[in-house]
């Protein structure tokens, strides 16, 4: 029993949903209410149950999995995140026509996968957490099955997504075949042998790749837009959110500790990753008129930032990754949350931009909210979201990586102008036609929070959040 | 005991006033907005005179001081020395006047538009009194956001497009800034603003590290060539805002220069002197010549703004007593002349509600008032002694003459065109036979616009008659600053006989004390 116990959190969770499948299958559409707020409360109980055990119990099941810090830290990020998903669901799917049930229960498994993929420290466990998380991802993609869009979204998200998957396991094979180990320790062994040979260095790019794919980071961001603007807003949400977080520490996993005798070899691919992110994240926004594809190539835009971090290397480097991405999924959660209220007089979902027009005069604490999400992802202080962004440049800069880090606040310069024109939108224009007014005190109160967090009140948890990410970071070295 | 507290936070509690009070704005009706908004700035003003009568000019060199950690290295680190003193004073001074310009020209929105106003004006005072690195910045960078909506919402036609200018250009400038402090926390191992003061980066560094800072308050200053952001911004802003960019954010580039680039980077500042000085003379000549040919009565005075701060660039690099202090008092009389000059604009702009200068004239007929008050700012802005900018002008000119001849005669001969542009404006607007029946019809100031120019007149004469109120509390400031400059001031090419010099310059100096 005591081999199992730092797994509670997936023993929790996986458990759980099996359970509830099944309660959704037998209770139908009447379930999908209890359903939806029993995973949530498994969400935070596994989230509570990160809290000892898990935190420090360093390899589990021969490598396959480590228990700490740094996967405890990315999980108590990733569960709550996968809890606000549900929650901004409950009431956005019609009840008569969708499985309303099964959407929590799909989370919940891709929830299980995000966990193996930030404690995973072999490249099977890598491979079968990412795969967890992305086939419940594609389901959820076209969870609106009626709808063309969402439906043709599923299908672009599941095929580049296999041909992603493809990529990264033919990686995998030859790093196993070059190598004879599948686990990160192993990896850095053999990677520590003198320079990496032609197959070895081939293994490494493809994995990277394949990586790239699930942080949408360029030049495997494609999907991106389509998938966000096609999928409905809830799951959009969430892909923005918590498999992004998945993705990245995973690949910080990956390359400090498994890649790091190549390093040399990785940080050109990750820094070039990371200017083409930002770059191309935020010159791909201007001429967007869907808030959701805006948000896409924000969050391509973001990951760029987060990236500096991971090239910056060393604990800071994977601390201030670690920051970012906590930061990060606030204010994707806040502004995704904005989205979702967005509902024309007939309690349709609008998308377009233009409907927030003149948005401050008529739902002035909405505008308010809104405006302080899109700052904050700017990265302007006093907002919060300017933190995570020093912290990644200080950290490129203390490696002596400057030029790295002036190519990239400028390209926040180039992201400021579309997250300003949200602004504008909704602050400079004549009102337009007033969104419907709704009755949802938990979203609205999720977006105060949100808030509150990323205003700059949010300075007071430097403290806290930076010992936090700087212990995590320290358990990967 | 709670005496004691406050005492020993005043500048926290200079920060918080107009912070409070914008919340509180935007939860009241729009005639309770403008009144929290003036009762607020008023307090302001009259704790930043508590400041100056409280400050010790012969005290240490940082006095108030309060520091918090807040995490992550950074602190709630505040305290002034006598420079970040005065120019507190002068946008204390400023805010009040700012809230009564503002009080019938803004009808939509007030106190949204208020709630703005006071988060600048805690953003600048913070902004001044800052003494940690980040927290400087944020405060710095923090001031855009108000500034962008100020101009967005309440500007003229063309809004949309000078607030985006306004933005990044700026936020261009400031992001190379960020990556200059941050390799400079990282190389010396603190952000405390007064420790960098003192801390000697290695001389290859400080190249790029000046560099990076002339990046952003070069834009902030503004600088030619990177001053297009400004007329623009000025003429559409609220006059308001107009007055509150021109009075203080500009001076924020030269405080910047002031605390950061001159102590901070000796070496790399006088490897520039001749970059600042050609900048400077071009801006100086250039911008005025510009300034003359202007029908908006608007541009025409945001392009004196850009003139007149190249004085200010001229006495900090001439790096002598004479150009910082001279810089110095240029600044804070430039922020009480072109915010009145603004206001005077203001005036007829709310009036007739156009800036075309063809449009008015002959108003010393019918506004014998406000022909009086406009007057006497257009003769402080030419430089006529008695005036603040008279003071601040003569002595950077001395300064600059020293470090340079041929920089000097540009400086002069924008005193020339300035005298030019400005008097052929006064001459447009005021002189002549009142051609427009509407122009004729306007009536003279109203008690309100009394109250808000007939203090500035008074502070732009108290500075031209008695400067000395204004040098003391910074001579020990800028003779600390002498001493770091000491090792690195470049021998002037002004060739002069020593000794009939030094008496001749004692004599100035001590003509204008």
């Amino acid at each position: 029993m005591g081999r199992f116990a730092p797994l509670l959190p997936e023993l929790i969770l996986s458990i759980g949903a099996t359970v509830l499948m099944m309660v959704a299958a037998f209770t139908g559409r009447r379930g999908a209410g209890i359903v939806s707020w029993l995973a949530v409360i498994l969400l935070l109980g596994a989230t509570a149950a990160l809290v000892g055990a898990p935190s420090h119990a360093g390899p589990v099941f021969d490598g396959l999995v480590t228990e700490d810090l740094f996967a405890s830290f990315g999980r108590a990020i990733i569960y709550p995140a996968s809890a606000v998903a549900i929650i901004a669901a409950y009431g956005w799917f019609e009840r008569g026509t969708e499985h309303a049930s099964e959407y929590a229960v799909l989370i919940l498994f891709s929830a299980v996968g995000m966990g193996v993929m930030v404690s995973a420290s072999s490249l099977v466990s890598l491979y079968v957490g990412l795969e967890l998380q992305s086939l419940a991802a594609y389901v959820l993609a076209s969870y609106r099955r009626t709808d063309e869009r969402s439906a043709e979204a599923g299908l672009k998200y599941f095929v580049l997504g296999a041909l992603a998957s493809g990529i990264l396991l033919y990686g995998i094979s030859l790093l196993y075949g070059f190598t004879g180990t599948m686990s990160f320790n192993g990896l850095a062994a053999a990677f520590g042998r003198g320079a990496p040979s032609l197959g070895l260095l081939f293994g490494l790019v493809f994995v990277l790749a394949g990586l790239a794919f699930k942080a949408s980071a360029v030049p495997f961001h494609m999907w991106t837009p389509d998938v966000y603007e096609g999928a409905p807003t809830p799951v959009t949400m969430f892909f923005g959110s918590a498999p992004k977080v998945a993705a990245v520490l995973l690949a910080t996993r990956l390359c400090v500790e498994g890649l790091a005798p190549a390093t040399d070899a990785w940080r050109q691919i990750v820094i070039f990753a990371a200017l083409a992110s930002i770059f191309l994240g935020a010159v791909g926004a201007f001429g967007q008129t869907n808030i959701k594809r805006l948000l896409a190539y924000s969050s391509i835009n973001n990951v760029g930032f987060a990236l500096i971090g991971l090239a910056a290397g060393g604990t800071r480097g994977a601390s201030s990754v670690l920051f970012y991405m906590a930061v990060y999924v606030v204010m994707t959660l806040g502004a995704f949350l904005c989205v979702l209220w967005m509902r024309d007089e007939d309690g349709r979902p609008v998308e377009s931009i233009a409907s927030l027009s003149g948005l401050a005069q008529t739902r002035p604490g909405f505008a308010w909210a809104f405006s302080a999400f899109m700052w904050s992802l700017a990265g302007i202080p006093p907002f919060f979201g300017f933190w995570p962004k020093l912290l990644v440049f200080r950290a490129a800069i203390g490696s002596g990586y400057i030029a790295l880090a002036v190519a990239g606040i400028l390209g926040t310069v180039i992201g400021a102008y579309y997250y300003m024109k949200i602004i504008k939108v909704m602050f400079m224009d004549e009102p337009a036609k007033p969104f419907a007014r709704t009755r949802q005190p938990i979203q609205a109160a999720l977006i105060l929070v949100a808030a509150v967090a990323i205003s700059p009140l949010g300075y007071l948890l430097i403290q806290g959040l930076g010992t936090l990410s700087d212990r995590a970071a320290g358990s990967l070295f | 005991m709670i005496a004691g507290w406050i005492q020993s936070h005043l500048l926290s509690i200079l920060i918080f006033i107009p912070l409070i009070a914008g919340a509180i704005c935007l939860f009241v009706s729009a005639s309770g907005a403008r009144w929290t908004a003036l009762v607020a700035t008023l307090l302001d003003f009259a704790l930043s005179i508590y400041l100056w009568v409280q400050y010790n000019p012969d005290g240490p060199q940082w006095q108030f001081q309060e520091s918090a950690p807040i995490g992550g290295g950074v602190n709630w680190a505040l305290g002034i020395d006598g420079i970040a003193l005065l120019l507190i004073v002068l946008t204390a001074f400023l805010m009040p006047i700012c809230i009564g310009a503002s009080w019938r020209a803004i009808e939509k929105r007030v106190p949204e538009y208020m709630g703005y106003f006071l988060l600048m004006d805690a953003l600048i005072m913070g902004s001044f009194s800052a003494q940690d690195l980040f927290l400087f910045y944020i405060f710095f960078e923090g001031g855009l956001i108000p500034m962008y909506f100020i101009i967005g919402i309440w500007g003229g036609a063309e809004r949309i497009k000078a607030s985006y200018k306004f933005f990044l250009y700026t936020l261009a400038g400031s992001v190379l800034m960020l990556i200059a402090m941050l390799y400079m926390a990282g190389t010396s191992g603190t952000t405390s603003i007064p420790a960098l003061m003192a801390y000697d980066f290695p001389k290859s560094a400080q190249t790029f590290l000046f560099l990076a800072f002339l990046a952003s308050f070069a834009v902030k200053l503004p600088m030619w060539p990177v001053h297009t952001w400004l007329p623009d911004a000025h003429v559409q802003a609220p006059t308001a805002g107009s007055v509150i960019l021109a009075g203080v954010l500009l001076k924020l580039g030269g405080y910047g220069f002031i605390r950061f680039s001159l102590p901070m980077f000796p070496d790399g500042s006088a490897q520039f002197i001749p970059l600042l000085f050609v900048l400077s003379g071009i801006a100086v000549v250039y911008t005025s010549l510009v300034a003359l040919v202007q029908r908006d009565m608007k541009k025409l005075v945001a392009y004196s703004s850009v003139a007149h701060m190249a004085f200010v660039t001229f006495g900090l690099f001439a790096m002598n007593r004479q150009g910082i202090e001279g810089a110095m008092l240029v600044m804070l009389g430039h922020g009480l002349v072109s915010g009145a000059l603004f206001l005077c604009v203001g005036v007829v702009y709310d009036r007739l509600h156009t800036r075309e200068i063809d449009r008015y004239g002959g108003l010393a007929d019918n506004m014998p008032g406000y022909a009086l008050l406009f007057m006497v700012f257009t003769m402080a802005s030419v430089g006529l002694p008695g005036t603040s900018n008279f003071v601040g002008e003569f002595l950077s000119l001395i300064g600059t003459y020293r470090a340079s001849t041929w920089a000097a005669i540009a400086a002069t001969t924008g005193i020339i065109l300035g005298a030019a542009y400005m008097l052929y404006l006064y001459w447009r607007i005021c002189f002549g036979t009142l051609r427009h029946a509407d122009a004729a019809a306007m009536p003279d100031l109203s008690v309100r616009e009394w109250w808000l120019l007939a203090p500035i007149a008074l502070a732009v004469f108290w500075m031209g008659i008695y400067p000395e109120s204004f040098i003391r509390p910074m001579r020990a400031d800028v003779g600390r600053l002498l001493t770091r400059l000491e090792r690195v001031v470049p021998t002037g090419d002004s060739h002069i006989v020593v000794p009939t010099m030094a008496n001749g310059m004692h004599m100035d100096h001590g003509a204008t004390h």
